[in-house]
């Protein structure tokens, strides 16, 4: 790895065919990676072609692919904004309770106990969305439709059974929770303790020490950690197709019984039972998803990486 | 409310170079906190008392009571710390209640038909009580070891170029790449395995393997990170001292660093498997589901515990209850499977982590 800047030519080393072959086997393994990833776009791409040539009344629903996959992407962004919304102020709070306030001693065993809501599978989420949250949420759902419903996002009329984009949004927040809380701890945990210190001294209090020095420091890290939550909220599946009512038209309404459903969640409920054209529209859908998320993750990966870039921590 | 406030400090004739300021006692905030679920429950018993609007209300008029009475007592700037402090803990707590719901509300459900007929029958001819998830559980474990198989040698042999041989710019496009393969939704890796063997045998092929291939796709860019991460803390020391001795290459990396690495390595690969072993979307899409047991992932469909679970409580037959009683059940199980191999990931590090040599 270190080489030495030896100034006469060393003797060039001895290339031994084990050596020869496991370092190709290695490389053999990273470009099969690239591979991979250039070949789930290529056969997405070659299995929606039937749905992107077909003529529009032949698409589910009569009016071609883009209104059939307008109020999915709709759907999809708006419970990940949601769910972003949510998790964020959150997920800034408990990384920073756990980085700075909580007793040193506890600490590692609270960040562990945070990482598990990571560790539950997505179906489960969809179980107690479906089963807990749902129900909890229809009073709500009724006040905000009585005292809110001059905001267009709580139009109303309130969804009797509380299946609705807000309480997706609010599963999905509690997923992508752990995700934004984890980046954010370990930038927060990586200010410089000099700084820290420096503000402590002059005699900032914790919260004029976290403000002045670690939030500028920790800012574009969580900001990577939010978009990449983003990523996670927006392919999220079985939650979101277990707890929607879903089916309807592109609408902004958070509380009505009628909402768009998401582009993840439509292909797994529809996806079993289609044949034909059906299973190309679905999979064209998919490709919109992949492109968003490819999107949304390359843009975190940079804006996380050129903080790396910036940071003296290395 | 106030009992355990000092009065604010009557003059301002602190005497220098250091001001003495009157802080509120130490266990003046619990005490406010106290006061406030106190006045929260009969607030709440105004209307009808229920434990979490006690606590809402408890919680917020606590909050208010400390910054009040730090203004008064501490100045501006200690108060606004200490509101701080009370939000950034609340925000904790919230956190803690989805998880502690779930978890009880997952155990209450699923208690029920955690017994010895789940784990040994088949859903084969039943149609109303009994049956139990025995294919689905086997279904899970065969295509969770199949992905497992694929994944880990790419996965650790990507690692290993990365950190020991890579360099320019094929490393930083892997490494770029692979971040970005992370976040793939599962969906879409199932949609591109169901792409994948379509084009290669034909329409509507359902088999257990393509379900390992789309697991896979999710799984080899974790055991990447976790491998690189792992094998870049091999000290350079221990590379350097067995070439010194004319070990090639090749034999370093597999008898100095991977055995150096091993903890890591272990504890990697099992949170790796953790992580696709709930995984649902991609089976529905690739594996579907049957009712009776079928161990060989190349011929048909299988069963699996996540898609189990889904389609018992999204389309229970006749016996509603018995149908849902099952899909608890199997989210119990599966969370008690996902919990299991996070435990097994922290014992292996503990328990293989390498000898220091001190």
């Amino acid at each position: 790895m270190t080489t030495i800047s030896a100034p006469p030519a060393p003797p060039r080393p001895k290339r031994r065919a084990g050596d020869r072959v496991f370092a190709g086997t290695a490389k053999g393994s990273g470009i099969l990676i690239l591979i991979v990833l250039a070949g789930v776009a290529t056969f997405l791409i070659s299995e929606a072609v039937p749905a992107l040539t077909a003529p529009a009344e032949d698409i589910p629903g009569g009016e071609g692919l883009g209104s059939y996959v307008w109020p999915l992407i709709v759907g999809t962004l708006l419970g990940a904004v949601l769910a972003l919304l949510i998790a964020t102020p959150l997920a800034v709070g408990i990384a920073l309770y756990i980085t700075y306030y909580a007793p040193k001693r506890i600490a590692a065993a609270m960040g562990y106990v945070i990482d598990l809501l990571a560790a539950i599978p997505s179906v489960v989420y969809g179980f107690w969305g479906l089963a807990v949250l749902a129900p909890t949420l229809v009073p709500f759902h009724e006040w905000a439709a009585e005292n809110l419903s001059w905001i267009p996002l709580f139009a109303g009329p309130a969804s009797a059974s509380g299946r609705t984009m807000l309480t997706v949004g609010i599963v999905l927040g509690i997923m992508i929770l752990p995700i934004i809380s984890a980046i954010s701890r370990e930038v927060f945990s990586q200010a410089p303790a000099l700084h820290r210190e420096a503000a402590l001294a002059l005699g900032a209090t914790r919260w004029e020490m976290i403000r002045m020095a670690v939030l500028p420091y920790g800012k574009s890290g969580v900001i990577g950690g939010a978009m990449l939550g983003l990523g996670r909220a927006l392919g999220e599946t079985m939650a979101v197709a277990i707890v929607l009512s879903g089916g309807a038209g592109a609408t902004l309404n958070l509380i009505g019984s009628s909402n768009p459903s998401t582009i993840a969640s439509n292909i797994a409920l529809k996806f079993p039972e289609a044949s034909g054209l059906d299973v190309s529209t679905l999979i064209a859908s998919g490709l919109v998803l992949f492109l968003i998320t490819l999107v949304v993750n390359m843009l975190a990966r940079w804006v996380v990486n050129r903080r790396a870039d910036f940071s003296g921590a290395n | 409310m106030s009992t355990a406030i000092r009065p604010a400090p009557t003059g301002t004739d602190a005497q220098p170079p250091v001001r003495s300021r009157s802080r509120l006692p130490r266990f003046a905030p619990l005490g406010l906190y106290l006061a406030g679920i106190v006045v929260g429950a009969g607030l709440s018993a105004l209307t009808s008392f229920s434990v979490a609007s006690t606590v809402i209300y408890g919680v917020l008029l606590g909050t208010l009571a400390v910054y009040v009475a730090s203004r008064t007592v501490e100045g501006r700037r200690k108060a606004t710390d200490r509101l701080v402090t009370c939000l950034v803990t609340t925000a904790f707590g919230i956190a803690m209640i989805p998880l502690v719901s779930l978890v009880w509300t997952v155990l209450d459900n699923g208690l029920p038909r955690f017994d010895a007929q789940f784990f040994t029958n088949s859903m084969f001819r039943v149609v109303g009580e009994g049956g139990g998830a025995y294919h689905a559980i086997l279904g899970t474990l065969i295509i969770t070891a199949l992905a497992t198989v694929i994944s880990v040698p790419i996965g650790l042999m990507t690692a290993i170029y990365l950190v020991e041989y890579g360099s320019g710019r094929l490393k930083k496009a892997i490494t770029f790449f692979v971040d970005v393969m992370t976040g793939i939704p599962s969906i879409v890796a199932g949609l591109f395995a169901f792409a994948l063997f379509t084009l290669m045998f034909g329409n509507d092929v359902r088999l257990g393997v393509m379900g390992a291939v789309a697991l896979s796709v999710l799984m080899i860019p974790v055991v990447v990170r976790s491998c690189e991460e792992v094998l870049k803390l091999v000290p350079n020391e221990l590379r350097e001292a067995s070439y010194a001795l004319g070990v090639p290459k090749w034999r370093t990396v597999v008898k100095v660093v991977l055995p150096t690495a091993i903890a890591g390595l272990g504890t990697g690969i099992t949170l790796a498997v953790a992580r696709v072993v709930g995984e649902t979307a991609p089976l529905l899409v690739t594996v579907g589901l049957i009712t009776g047991t079928n161990l060989n992932p190349f011929d048909g469909r299988m069963a699996t515990l996540p898609v189990f679970a889904f389609y018992q409580l999204t389309q229970p037959g006749t016996l509603t209850q018995a149908f849902l009683d099952r899909a608890w059940t199997a989210a119990l199980v599966l969370i008690i499977l996902v919990m299991a191999l996070n435990i097994v990931a922290r014992l292996i590090s503990r328990f293989f982590a390498p000898s220091t040599g001190r």
